[in-house]
């Protein structure tokens, strides 16, 4: 138990770099694992929750720009929306990277998208934002005329009109599905150190870690049920973070029809 | 391929590539489109079939069986389909084996399972040790079907347990007050009625399965990235009669129009499915269609 | 689900009784993208030193045998599972792997590593050293004091981070190295060679002590007769021979 104590002050922030230098080499324990791997996680939390929080922004204009009238607008945003989401992510970050490492030849201020850090999560805030754009769409088709006609017989144009009646209620119409695009984002993220950006110093992520283990010991069936494990954990938390924002939405209707809300099946993803 | 492509060297410009294109190894690239095909086809509806039995077992008045059918959801759909691919395909191998050896040799000596090693009687193997490799090929691809559709069919489930409860309660019970049984019921309005409120999150779901395929090569399926992979970089061309730097850009261009133009294709065709759907349904798409034709 | 399975499992067994079991193949694992040990030429067949090695010794021990492709970060854990019988990938013998499964003799001397870059003059003690993820040459990286590792998932990668400036230097098998560096040049060797691991041996299951003694017995002879030092010539120029 004090081993495993020493060994979590020793790598629990081993993946931004933070305690041991080398990583354990032989005699691997499963407090190790479980330290390593769950270090790990930080990486997949900082990348999904600043992509999540970043795309959120771009989705809502991008949506609005998709459901423009005027075709200069439209059109740039449904191309945008149909690359990211017609396309593999792998593929994404195979392109970002090569179209970084170029950037970078030419302007020096562009270096730091070459690393994982900034890199990566460049790509993720693109590709949830394509994602989410989409699902939002799908709930600003859906809003009730009724709702639109009102807010228009109380006299509210552009902006107010747009904040008070538009955004509410495309939010709420749109959260379930929001809320499974935000459990694939995290999921996504271990696919940046898998097969887009280099590791740097062996700083990874969890899956990183997982991989790491699963190379050193031979023995795939620890290091990734114990991920698996994390990842269960960190949907969980997820899935409880945006009930009670659900919550939130809707609190102003009678709890009967909450709970017809709860599911929407315009879109998933 | 061509007669004139025995000496790569001598030749250039379109006629090079005429005979680079043609090479065994592009056929394969070729050939690997067809099991990316194949697999989504037989891998969507039996994900479905799983994603059906897990809806109804969570709904289930059986308390284990409803167990069970919640927790295949949620703990399945909270792990990254990577981590699943990684050790599961060997996990379920080695399951099938077990179950072989214990009901072909039950008189074996050894246990199976010694030091690092998992070892079965070799009748047991699957497929067995002198079976030509297409077998094995064949078994890894079966495998690979049955790993993709239990992590789809669980998102699969989700969205059929959504759309189940989504069904207008009126309907249900119009069809009770006809005095039928929770059975009929289910079977003649429940089901023939949810498909509407599903399609939506499924056609999302196809999608998802669609740009999941580049996992493949986890388990153990030669697909098209691993042919791209292979083809484009720069390591191996070396060694061959034909030469190039790393043209994983181009290579990976193809890929990118590839899944670009199956996503069209597909929202084309769930766009058409959907509208044969809404017909005559009380849904806002049904009310439209309906003013439409009026 | 367990329906399916079972009758999966039903289908298994029925083709089980089907087939006779008598001359079983050898089935060897290798994974197609190492060369000049092993890759896939334009037919997409496999091709390269150990393939020559491995059909000879094969011919030598009278196993037929039979080649499959495997992923290197899953090819451990499929031997032992029994998916194939021997790894042929060049794979250098190392304690750690030593203690899942077992190799046969060598059939290289320990292969040498070496760093490669754009200049002379490169302090590597203290620079960004490009390797392939889960290598002896990542781990070795890893353990030098004052370099940063800089870890990519394929050697292309590797060579590709010198050249755009992510790395300093990489550092992989000469013997891979060695066709890059006379070919491109911009890349140069830079450094000493650095000897790592015990040679390269076939990968063979613990329990499965008497196809390692038919390999070993195989290897013996082609080191006797000098048949082995003419294929390490042919594929692998400037490595050491027996």
């Amino acid at each position: 138990m004090e081993d495993c104590l020493q060994t979590i002050t020793d790598y629990g922030l081993r993946s931004i770099g933070i305690g041991e230098r080398l990583l354990p080499r032989n005699d691997f324990t499963l407090c190790q694992q479980f330290t390593l791997i769950g270090s790990g996680m930080i990486w997949n939390i900082y990348f999904g929750t600043l992509a999540l929080i970043a795309g959120f922004f771009l989705a809502v204009a991008v949506a609005l720009g998709k459901a423009s009238a005027n075709p200069l607008i439209r059109k740039p945003a449904e191309w945008f929306i149909f690359v990211f989401r017609g396309s593999p992510l792998f593929i994404q970050f195979f392109f970002a990277y090569f179209l970084f490492l170029s950037l970078k030849g030419s302007y020096p201020i562009f270096s730091p998208l070459t690393s994982a850090t900034f890199g990566a999560l460049t790509v993720l805030f693109l590709n949830t934002a394509g994602y989410s754009a989409e699902i939002f769409y799908g709930a600003l088709q859906s809003i009730p005329k009724g709702d639109t006609e009102a807010a228009d017989a109380y006299g509210l144009t552009g902006w107010s009109k747009f904040r008070r009646v538009v955004y509410p209620t495309m939010l709420r119409l749109a959260w379930p599905a929001y809320t499974n695009e935000a459990i694939f984002l995290f999921h996504s993220t271990t696919l940046v150190f898998f097969a887009g950006f280099p590791a740097f110093q062996q700083k990874g992520d969890a899956l990183y870690y997982a991989r790491y283990f699963a190379d050193k010991t031979f023995n795939p069936f620890v290091p990734y049920p114990i991920l698996a494990g994390y990842f269960i954990l960190l949907t969980l938390v997820i899935i409880a973070i945006f009930g009670w924002m659900n919550g939130r939405l809707n609190r102003h209707l009678p709890s009967a029809t909450r709970a017809r809300l709860r599911f929407r099946p315009q879109l998933i993803r | 391929m061509f007669g004139n492509c025995a000496d790569p060297g001598a030749l250039d410009g379109l006629a090079w590539l005429g005979c680079y294109l043609t090479t065994g190894k592009h056929m394969s690239l070729y050939g690997s489109l067809g099991t990316v095909l194949l697999l989504l086809a037989i891998t969507a509806p039996t994900a479905l079939l799983f994603g059906f039995g897990g809806a109804t077992a969570a709904r289930s008045h059986v308390a284990p069986l409803r167990w069970f059918g919640k927790t295949y959801i949620a703990i399945v759909r909270g792990v990254p389909d990577i981590a699943f691919f990684l050790f599961f395909v060997i996990a379920l191998d080695q399951g099938f084996e077990y179950i072989r050896h214990h009901v072909l040799c039950p008189e074996w000596p050894d246990t199976v399972r010694q030091g690092n090693d998992f070892v079965v009687c070799a009748q047991a193997k699957l497929p067995l040790g002198n079976s030509p490799q297409w077998v094995h090929e064949t078994y890894g691809f079966l495998l690979a079907v049955l790993t993709f559709a239990i992590v789809f069919g669980a998102f699969a489930g989700n969205v059929l347990f959504g759309a189940m409860r989504a069904v207008p309660r009126a309907q249900l019970e119009t069809a009770e007050a006809y005095g039928m049984t929770r059975g009929q019921v289910t079977r003649r309005v429940l089901i023939p009625q949810m498909w509407v409120y599903a399609l939506p999150g499924l056609s999302n779901l196809w999608m998802v399965l669609i740009k999941a395929t580049p996992l493949l090569f986890l388990l153990g399926v030669e697909d098209i990235v691993y042919w791209s992979r292979e083809l484009g970089g720069a390591k191996q061309p070396q060694f061959t009669d034909y030469p190039h730097p790393d043209w994983r850009m181009w290579y990976f261009g193809a890929l990118l129009v590839f899944y670009l133009c199956f996503t069209k294709v597909s929202e084309i065709v769930m766009d058409r499915l959907m509208a044969r759907l809404t017909l005559g349904q009380a849904t806002a798409g049904g009310e439209a269609q309906r003013r439409a034709g009026a | 689900m367990k329906k399916l399975i079972l009758s999966t499992a039903v289908a298994a067994l029925a083709a089980g009784t089907a087939f006779a079991q008598d001359d079983s193949t050898v089935r060897l694992g290798t994974e197609g993208a190492y060369p000049p040990y092993n890759f896939l030429n334009d037919a997409g067949e496999v091709d390269g030193f150990e393939r020559a090695l491995g059909d000879e010794l094969c011919t030598r021990a009278e196993l037929t045998c039979e080649w499959v492709t495997n992923d290197w970060d899953s090819i451990i854990p499929n031997l032992v599972s029994g998916n194939y019988d021997v790894i042929i990938a060049g794979m250098s013998i190392t304690d750690e792997r030593d203690e899942v499964i077992d190799f046969s003799d060598p059939y290289t001397q320990p292969d040498p590593s070496a760093y490669v870059a754009l200049s002379d003059g490169i302090d590597l003690e203290n620079s960004v050293i490009a390797a392939q993820a889960g290598t002896i040459q990542a781990s070795h990286v890893a353990s030098m004091e004052g370099a940063t590792l800089l870890e990519f998932a394929t050697p292309d990668e590797t060579i590709a981070a010198i050249k755009n400036g992510e790395a300093d230097a990489a550092l992989a098998d000469k013997a891979f190295l060695e066709p890059i560096a006379t070919s491109d040049a911009e890349v140069t060797f830079v450094g000493d060679d650095v000897l790592l691991g015990g040679g390269i041996g076939l990968g063979i299951r613990e329990s499965d002590a008497e196809l390692r003694e038919q390999f070993n017995e195989a290897i013996q002879s082609m080191k006797d007769d000098g048949s082995l030092n003419t294929l390490i010539e042919e594929w692998l120029p400037g490595s050491a021979t027996f």
